[in-house]
């Protein structure tokens, strides 16, 4: 079960949207969503989802992933709607009890569940096309800037390059700390949510120990490597943009524009 | 012949109590409670050699190893590692060029996620322009026989290949010199023949010195000279075939020797006229070979 976890997972490809230079992806997500929130009607947000499927299409990734990353968010989905079907004022459609339905409250629920949904998928897409470590290293390169303020940039790709090169490792020391105890007699899987997370601590103790012996030996071995910080250091592969960036990041602006133009239509 | 590493009467000692409290105490009782490890340590390793150290755990080798490249200081006496005091803080960065470490666990040392990445660290911390690092990157992975593996993730490797790929992010410094804490302890037997095999290729082909601190005696037995460490001092530091012909002194020291060479011991214990100086299978078997021949004549 442990194994299941996809969140940042990286599928290796060839397409267009994988080759993008990854400060680009990141910008052009960031206008996706603001693109998103800005739709205030059906039509507009149609004008963002046409982007999103654009860019789908063009990275050839296989449906199923995007279908995989909505999983975790279900509860999450369902909550809201929920809520907004439940607790907005407007034109009764359905009435039980002291329970009202009402058209408007259909309407948000239903927007609310699309956006939510094209805010997970659209941000999937960055990590599915995008290697991590070219993530944080463009995430670093457009913190750059900030160092001037003392904005720690280089520290903060390098601890965010440690965590992800080590996720698959800790799990797998999830998994056999979880073994070793079960072997000893743990119950994991049973008895009441309290006595759930009990049975937590004696795998989460041994998992913190460890942590901290590795990052030990971790900063030793860095430091046999002339580690220094982020003064000075060169890169093995530099990012560069050229023009198909630039067109990428123009389509955004424009969809952008068409969904704000798109907001005069109030009345769907 | 040059010398790569030199101790010169090398002490070390592990306080029981940290810096503060010391200053503390040292105003009260002048003496604080301490942990030799060492006294008046002399060695010297020479440019291009194979060297093996061994000895149980607690007695001092990995402490040693760590003064090689000046991640511990001496608390007093000398180590010169490449030519440079390793007490000179300006030249830490050129004995760490020179002299590389690699560690027992090679799951805590490789940094990045992506194989090549991981060769590159040192690079990019020294400041190696991008060309020049693609080159090095590249022919360090070769080195090491993982140039395939190039964009693999370090999780999708075997222990043995991890153990490569941290031997190859050493070599890609272009160091004189290796020294190895325990690789492969953690490994499989296929592991460790892997990453011996490079070791000793490294050794024989690029001439870079290897000092390999390890448990097991067929690895010590391929070395060209074996230190062996009690306590921290060294009792026993010689070719393999003569150290490993002490057989009752190295048992007294909680050690084994290799199995040939404990038949060999165990045959002349027994009347027969072994030599305790053969270290491997092939050289026992062409002894009984020719013990049997005269015993059928």
């Amino acid at each position: 079960m442990i194994k299941d976890i996809t969140i940042g997972q990286y599928f290796p490809g060839d397409s267009p949207v994988h080759k993008l230079d990854a400060r680009f992806k990141i910008v052009i997500t960031a206008i996706f969503i603001i693109m998103l929130f800005s739709a205030d009607n059906f039509i507009s947000l149609g004008a963002a989802l046409l982007f999103f499927v654009l860019s789908f299409a063009v990275s050839k990734l296989p449906l199923k992933l995007i279908l995989k990353s909505m999983r975790p968010i279900v509860p999450v989905i369902v909550i809201t709607s929920l809520l907004n079907l439940f607790f907005i004022d407007g034109v009764t459609v359905i009435s039980i009890w002291k329970i009202n339905i009402t058209q408007q409250g259909l309407r948000t629920s239903l927007f609310m569940i699309i956006r939510l949904i094209a805010l997970i998928s659209g941000s999937s897409l960055l990590t599915y096309t995008t290697s991590p470590i070219t993530l944080t290293d463009a995430i670093e390169q457009m913190l750059k800037p900030l160092e001037k303020i003392k904005f720690p940039a280089h520290e903060l790709a390098m601890m965010m390059t440690i965590a992800l090169r080590f996720i698959p490792t800790l799990i797998e020391e999830t998994d056999k700390i979880m073994s070793a105890q079960k072997a000893r007699g743990a119950e994991l899987d049973s008895g009441t949510f309290i006595e759930r997370g009990k049975a937590l601590i004696p795998i989460l103790i041994p998992l913190f120990v460890s942590s901290f012996r590795r990052a030990e030996e971790l900063a030793l071995a860095m430091e046999c490597r002339c580690y220094n910080g982020g003064e000075g250091r060169t890169k093995l592969k530099v990012l560069v943009s050229g023009g198909s960036d630039f067109a990428a990041l123009c389509t955004a602006i424009l969809f952008w524009c068409a969904v704000l133009l798109l907001n005069v239509y109030t009345y769907l | 012949m040059e010398n790569i590493i030199k101790t010169q009467d090398l002490m070390f000692y592990y306080s029981d109590i940290s810096d503060e409290e010391q200053q503390e105490q040292e105003e009260n009782a002048p003496k604080a409670e301490k942990k030799m490890i060492f006294e008046d340590l002399d060695l010297e390793i020479e440019k291009g050699s194979f060297t093996v150290i061994l000895g149980h755990n607690g007695c001092g080798k990995s402490t040693l190893a760590k003064h090689f490249n000046a991640i511990l200081m001496p608390c007093g006496g000398k180590v010169y590692s490449a030519g440079f005091d390793t007490s000179d803080e300006e030249k830490l960065f050129d004995i760490r060029k020179r002299v590389g470490m690699v560690f027992q666990n090679p799951d805590n040392q490789i940094v990045a996620s992506v194989v090549e990445e991981d060769v590159a660290f040192a690079l990019e911390n020294m400041g190696v322009e991008q060309g020049e690092m693609r080159r090095r990157v590249d022919d360090a992975l070769k080195a090491v026989g993982m140039y395939d593996y190039r964009l693999h993730a370090p999780s999708q490797l075997s222990g043995g290949q991890k153990q490569r790929v941290a031997i190859a992010g050493i070599i890609a410094m272009r160091p004189s010199c290796i020294v190895l804490d325990e690789p492969t302890a953690m490994l499989d037997p296929t592991g460790r023949s892997e990453v011996l095999k490079t070791v000793r290729r490294l050794n024989r082909e690029e001439g870079i010195t290897i000092v390999l601190i390890t448990h097991y005696m067929d690895e010590a037995a391929q070395a060209d000279r074996v230190v062996v460490m009690e306590e921290g001092k060294i009792i026993l530091d010689d070719r393999p075939e003569n150290v490993f012909s002490n057989v009752e002194l190295l048992q007294d020291v909680g050690l084994d020797v290799p199995q040939s060479t404990q038949l060999m011991y165990m045959m002349k214990q027994n009347g027969f006229d072994a030599d305790t100086h053969i270290i491997n299978e092939k050289e026992a078997a062409d002894f009984l070979f020719e013990l049997f021949k005269r015993q059928v004549n």
